[in-house]
């Protein structure tokens, strides 16, 4: 009950809101304001004492805080709620404070449904979510059909941004393959590279086929190209001596850290050792049971964010998100922080205010969403195209005595 | 120098999968049977050395022994349990399909006992890796042990079968169930006699497999099971030495598929390369085409 009255309140406050800007002469708002007429005048008294509700911009998130995927909701949820306080705390957007909802869709795309549809009838304006790729394809036909804006924080797959109001704050799967390119090139980490990769898997093979392309414009060559399938996948000896034979300096694996962890045993007992680097599937290399740690010693992988990064803005994160939740925040929060401040910046660029209505706010978003920049901790000047793909550098961790570290 | 490299990799691969065979043949020669639960045994006599040796920190050699009666005491008790009964039965489909279960079966619980999550296998060979030609070819202390414990299994087998009392009852049952009982063969106790022989034989490959392929799961014993089982068949179903060349047959072309053809359709030559032998000798490699007496 308590929680229905503080729910209430918020709307009528914001109906009240949008009665004031009636008064100024704001056909859009007018229409708004008449739509829930009957609340403004029960609540006007109430809230008049609480002034951070007499406007607020309604976000919401959906992703799984209960059930096998939890640890990625729970993260979101916090981290963008740390996020929420942070830009509270600082004014707000455009002057008006923030709402944040989240709500638990247990990793299950039909609930994530639910979920949304719980949200909007709350008044949510703005969708931060969800977390992970099937609800987001499945949440992001509603969306589009409401035209609501919508930015994921981890939904990798293509399909979550297929629609143009969505956009996502990670690297979708294919182009975590032309962002490796782009980092091993500009860093100049080898100039001869081998592939090992899985043909029968979606994700490898999709890394695989952007990384080759990305690969034609940066100053290496991709020596070997060595595939392998789901149903053969313990014997490496012949991928590793091809490109042990070609002169391969660095071996980009674009797999999971199972295959991965058997690469890096057998590499040893063959005696190659060249530099290993792989993407976020090689996160967890580390804790396969039993794995002698010291294989992986030096194997680098793109990962959008290290805990332990000196970057100040990373540095305030992790010690605030410790303080708050206990725990050390991992990409997943990361991404949902930066999320949250994304919405703030495209915001901020549209001038889009808390009576606007969310397919309003969309096509103001959309077109804002475009034109920022945002330095965050997933990376350094971060733009969006209209495809809803983020644009920026590549950030890699290297493991160094055990632990992943910011490179 | 390369070639060299694929050759001793696929030699060594193929002494796992002829280990394998070994027990896929010897059940099918006695029991007329193809016991698909072999592969799962393997996997078994894995996660009993890795207890042994990663999570109860005892050496690698109690791991094995322990290894080999938990597989023998295990291989027993399906025969037992699952195919005895059924060995009577009017279709030689129920213990086939039987069998499946058994497999599904010990990769379920092992799922439910060491959950899914990858585990990594301590090797047991601690033989340091051989290094030829200033260092171009080296052969590592798996593989050298590999190809020595096939060797030393099939000559063991071969001399026990030919040689022992137990192994003569063994080819006696093999030819003519009937008969042999006749004579006053324990029948039973010989198609127990082989399950324990092939399941002991399992853990041993099992060790090995899993000391050169360190990775652990409950389906480790699926893939290589049925590239046994092809071996076998390559070889000859119910030859001992037939299990013997087509698993090493098969584990060189394996190797040589992926580095000369292609590294994705090396399961595709392989079992081309199956059809093929069939094609031209159904009976495979070494096996003997037996007429049917009316």
């Amino acid at each position: 009950m308590k929680k229905f009255n503080k729910v209430m309140s918020v709307v009528m406050a914001s109906a009240m809101a949008a009665a004031l800007f009636a008064g100024c002469g704001n056909a859009d708002a007018g229409t708004q304001a008449a739509d829930s007429e009957p609340a403004t005048e029960s609540v006007a008294s109430e809230a008049g004492g609480d002034s951070a509700a007499a406007g607020a911009f309604k976000i919401g998130g959906i992703g799984p805080t209960t059930g096998s995927a939890a640890v990625y909701g729970v993260a979101v949820q916090n981290a963008a709620q740390l996020a929420v306080d942070e830009i509270n705390a600082a004014g707000g957007i455009n002057g008006v404070p923030i709402e944040f909802k989240f709500e638990d869709d247990e990793c299950d795309a039909e609930k994530s449904v639910n979920a949304y549809n719980t949200l909007k009838d709350w008044g949510m304006q703005m969708l931060m979510g969800t977390v992970t790729s099937g609800c987001s394809v499945a949440v992001s036909e509603n969306t589009a059909q409401d035209n609501m804006f919508q930015l994921t924080p981890s939904g990798s797959s293509v399909d979550c941004v297929k629609y143009d109001n969505a956009f996502r704050v990670c690297f979708s799967d294919p182009n975590q393959g032309a962002a490796s390119a782009l980092y091993i090139g500009e860093n100049a980490i080898a100039s001869k590279i081998a592939v090992i990769y899985d043909s029968s898997d979606i994700y490898s093979s999709g890394i695989y086929e952007k990384f080759t392309a990305e690969a034609a414009n940066q100053p290496f060559e991709i020596v070997s190209a060595e595939a392998f399938t789901a149903d053969n996948k313990t014997d490496f000896s012949v991928q590793l001596q091809k490109a042990k034979d070609a002169g391969a300096e660095l071996v980009f694996l674009p797999i999971y850290y199972t295959e991965a962890s058997l690469i890096l045993s057998q590499a040893s007992t063959m005696g190659y050792s060249p530099i290993f680097f792989g993407c976020d599937g090689l996160d967890g290399i580390l804790n396969v049971e039993n794995f002698d740690t010291s294989l992986a010693e030096g194997v680098m992988l793109l990962t959008p964010f290290a805990a332990d990064a000196e970057d100040e803005l990373t540095k305030n994160f992790v010690t605030t998100y410790k303080e708050k939740f206990g725990d050390t925040p991992n990409q997943f929060a990361a991404d949902a922080y930066d999320a949250i401040y994304a919405i703030k910046a495209a915001g901020e660029k549209a001038g889009i205010t808390p009576d606007m209505d969310m397919s309003a706010i969309c096509e103001a978003m959309k077109g804002a969403m475009t034109e920022i920049t945002l330095d965050g901790l997933t990376g350094v000047g971060m733009t969006w195209d209209a495809s809803g793909e983020p644009n920026k550098a590549p950030k890699a961790v290297q493991i160094k005595d055990g632990v992943y570290t910011a490179m | 120098m390369s070639f060299i490299s694929y050759l001793i990799n696929g030699i060594s691969l193929g002494s796992v999968y002829a280990i394998i065979a070994l027990g896929y043949t010897m059940v099918y020669g006695i029991a007329k049977m193809l016991n698909f639960a072999h592969g799962d045994v393997i996997m078994v006599g894995g996660f009993a050395v890795f207890t042994i040796v990663s999570t109860l920190g005892l050496p690698p050699v109690l791991g094995i022994l322990v290894a080999v009666v938990v597989c023998t005491a295990l291989g027993m008790l399906i025969e037992r349990v699952a195919y005895k009964p059924l060995r009577n039965a009017s279709s030689p489909l129920a213990v086939l399909i039987t069998a499946i279960g058994v497999s599904y079966l010990l990769q379920n619980v092992a799922l439910l006992i060491f959950g899914a999550n990858t585990k990594s296998f301590t090797s047991v060979v601690t033989i340091s890796p051989l290094k030829l030609a200033d260092g171009q070819l080296i052969i590592s202390g798996e593989t050298i042990v590999t190809i020595i414990a096939g060797i030393i299994i099939m000559v063991c087998l071969t001399l026990f079968v030919n040689k022992s009392k137990a192994g003569q009852a063994m080819l006696a049952v093999s030819e003519d169930k009937g008969a042999a009982q006749l004579m006053g063969i324990n029948v039973n106790g010989t198609i127990a006699l082989t399950f324990a022989i092939g399941s002991a034989l399992a853990a041993v490959a099992g060790v090995l497999l899993c000391s050169a392929y360190p990775s652990l799961t409950p389906y480790t014993g699926a893939m290589p099971g049925i590239k046994a089982f092809v071996a076998a068949v390559f070889g000859g179903i119910g030859s001992i030495p037939g299990a013997m060349i087509g698993g090493i047959l098969l584990g060189i072309i394996e190797i040589l598929g992926k580095a000369y053809i292609s590294s994705q359709m090396a399961d595709a030559i392989v079992f081309a390369v199956l059809i093929v032998v069939l094609l031209v000798k159904p009976t495979g490699i070494l096996g003997k085409n037996i007429q049917e007496k009316v």
